[in-house]
């Protein structure tokens, strides 16, 4: 039974894929296709559970089904998209389909890559480490000194709140139209979350674990690698990963105030005011595509490294 | 004399005091480097001799400086928010307002769609499996260049005004939302999950006795940095959208025309407005946290 519905979900999902790729521009104006589409979003919910069941049952299937599940709701996404686009056929200055990005994404890749270089090679890698380190190392002084815990802990507060957007067309000033600005940019928005994130996971140590820790005679060092440092690690990549995206969309944000002619954000507003929405997206793709996989490893590492945690040691 | 001096200097606002302090000798002195480098070449260019005084005035007077001082920003201030009228263009409160509107609008959104797709990632493994990635692959989207997009969709469909810019705040407050309260609704206490496992506890009891409040320390931690987000949302939002108010224009407008000042006096009220916004989470957290000893 579950193999009958199983292979009917798949025909009607390939029904849909012809439907949207194949037929003429415009057919859900003057044809009644629109229900097949509802149809083929109940059919991709059943597989995603299937996959699911499978992915959670069995140890030979599990990886490739937990890459399948995301893979097809990302699918299922495009497919709307498409069939959406090409079915009442929206202009290409409003929205553009997948299928014609993809084009344009492979007819484009020295560009792109040439910005993607630019961007994120130079700019987010050199402001996230910096960001990243300067928060971590500020919190570690924050959490010893009781002064500075009480005096910089609002002024981070304060500062947190303080749009980049601000800030961008200073750094551009100061430090120059080049890659620099943007990883100044990118420091000021990666530091903040990370010293709030850090003290709060320093702090955050068990007494009982304290105490212990006493009773030991445990010196500094080891109070900090032991406790206190193990402790904070969820905290720690929980700003990690946000700071990851938040890099990536100051460094594209700043380069709209003002870059040499490479790099993603130059891209997207020139292409914008050309109305060459298609390239947009494509950049879009690449930076979406960057950031993903850069949260995706930092993620595994957290894995890794609190392996103790309750969120990550999932019980069935 | 010298017990009550003790407990002066460990209060909070003296070590908050002190530390302002040291940063507004430093920007004194950064202000007086920069500027007073401009300065020279200035002088230089058109051939003027030059003595360290007449710098050192110039320094902190110059018209549009690159690092403008905090008492030329107070002036700005003090000019835009009290000497002009409330409804005025000129009045920075007047800018405030435009964004306070779209950035409350796009918090409620966004924390409210937090919460839900939080709860259906960790009750259904599907949704887990399947929405995860790509609520993280969402915030990878560079938002400013969806802003005009979001804009221009919205606006074939004849929606215009806050709703747009609440949108951008809602997708820029939702991610921290998702990621803090999956974390929280799964940080229940192992013993506790037993105990209520021993209970034969339903699942909707599972989550209203013991994950929803596993979660809260979380979730507050998230809000504060989902209400800072939707601002930077609703400012960012301001920009490309062509709105006439709004604290994003007041910059943009300040960088166009090279105003130093101004971007600072828009850059200062954008930070009172964020801080008095997670003031205000963070007091609503100490009073629901408070109840369960977990402040400290």
């Amino acid at each position: 039974m579950n193999r009958l519905f199983t292979s009917l979900a798949v025909i009607i999902l390939l029904t849909q894929t012809w439907i949207a790729l194949r037929l003429p521009k415009g057919f859900y104006q003057d044809s009644f296709l629109l229900p097949v589409l509802l149809i083929a979003l109940l059919a991709a919910a059943y597989l995603m559970s299937r996959l699911t069941q499978l992915a959670d049952r069995g140890k030979f299937w599990q990886r490739p089904c937990q890459l399948a599940v995301p893979a097809l709701f990302g699918l299922m996404i495009l497919l709307v998209w498409e069939a959406i686009v090409r079915g009442y056929d929206v202009p290409l200055v409003l929205m553009p389909e997948p299928s014609r990005v993809l084009v344009t994404l492979s007819n484009n890749l020295p560009l792109l890559w040439a910005d993607f270089q630019q961007t994120y090679l130079k700019a987010v890698l050199a402001g996230y480490l910096m960001g990243c380190g300067l928060g971590f190392v500020t919190a570690k002084l924050v959490v010893r000194s009781p002064f500075l815990q009480k005096g910089l802990l609002p002024l981070g507060n304060f500062m947190a709140s303080i749009p980049i957007i601000g800030i961008a067309p200073i750094m551009v000033m100061w430090f120059g139209f080049d890659w620099q600005s943007k990883a100044a940019v990118v420091v000021v928005m990666t530091f903040f979350p990370m010293l709030i994130n850090t003290v709060a996971g320093l702090r955050s140590v068990d007494p009982l674990h304290a105490d212990l820790m006493h009773t030991y005679a445990a010196g500094k060092g080891q109070i900090f690698f032991k406790n206190q440092l193990p402790q904070a690690m969820p905290f720690i990549f929980n700003a990690l990963k946000l700071n990851s995206t938040l890099a990536l969309i100051g460094a594209i944000v700043a380069e709209f105030f003002g870059t040499p002619i490479v790099g993603m954000g130059f891209r997207i507003s020139a292409q914008v005011g050309r109305m060459n929405m298609d390239m947009v997206w494509a950049t879009i793709f690449v930076a979406a595509l960057a950031g993903s996989l850069s949260y995706g490893a930092l993620a595994l590492l957290e894995r890794r490294v609190t392996f103790w945690h309750p969120s990550v040691r999932r019980e069935h | 004399m010298k017990p009550q001096l003790k407990s002066l200097t460990q209060t909070q606002g003296f070590a908050v005091l002190t530390l302002v302090l040291g940063i507004l000798v430093i920007w004194y002195i950064a202000a007086l480097l920069m500027n007073g480098n401009q300065m020279i070449n200035m002088l230089e260019r058109t051939g003027q001799s030059w003595t360290y005084t007449q710098v050192l005035q110039g320094a902190y007077s110059i018209q549009r400086p690159p690092l403008p001082v905090p008492h030329q920003v107070a002036m700005e201030l003090y000019q835009s928010v009290l000497n002009q009228a409330v409804t005025s263009r000129r009045s920075l409160v007047y800018h405030s307002m435009i964004t306070l509107e779209s950035t409350l609008l796009g918090f409620a959104l966004g924390s409210l769609l937090g919460i839900l797709i939080a709860v259906g990632i960790v009750h259904n493994r599907t949704l887990d499996a399947s929405l995860m990635p790509w609520v993280i692959a969402s915030q990878t989207v560079p938002i400013l260049a969806i802003a005009p997009i979001v804009v221009v969709v919205l606006g074939s469909m004849n929606l215009t005004g806050v709703l747009p810019k609440a949108m951008i705040s809602m997708y820029l407050s939702f991610f921290p939302v998702v990621i803090g309260m999956v974390k929280g609704l799964r940080s229940s206490d192992k013993l506790h999950s037993e105990l209520m496992m021993t209970y034969n506890a339903s699942r909707q009891q599972f989550f209203w006795k013991l994950r929803w409040f596993s979660a809260q320390p979380y979730l507050f931690a998230s809000l504060k940095i989902a209400i800072s987000a939707a601002l930077v949302g609703a400012i960012v939002a301001e920009l490309p959208t062509g709105a006439q108010g709004g604290l994003g224009a007041r910059l943009l407008s300040g960088s166009y025309y090279g105003q130093t000042v101004q971007i600072w006096a828009a850059l200062v009220m954008s930070a009172l407005l964020g801080w008095a916004l997670i003031t205000l989470v963070g007091m609503a957290e100490r009073l629901v946290l408070r109840r369960r000893g977990l402040t400290r």
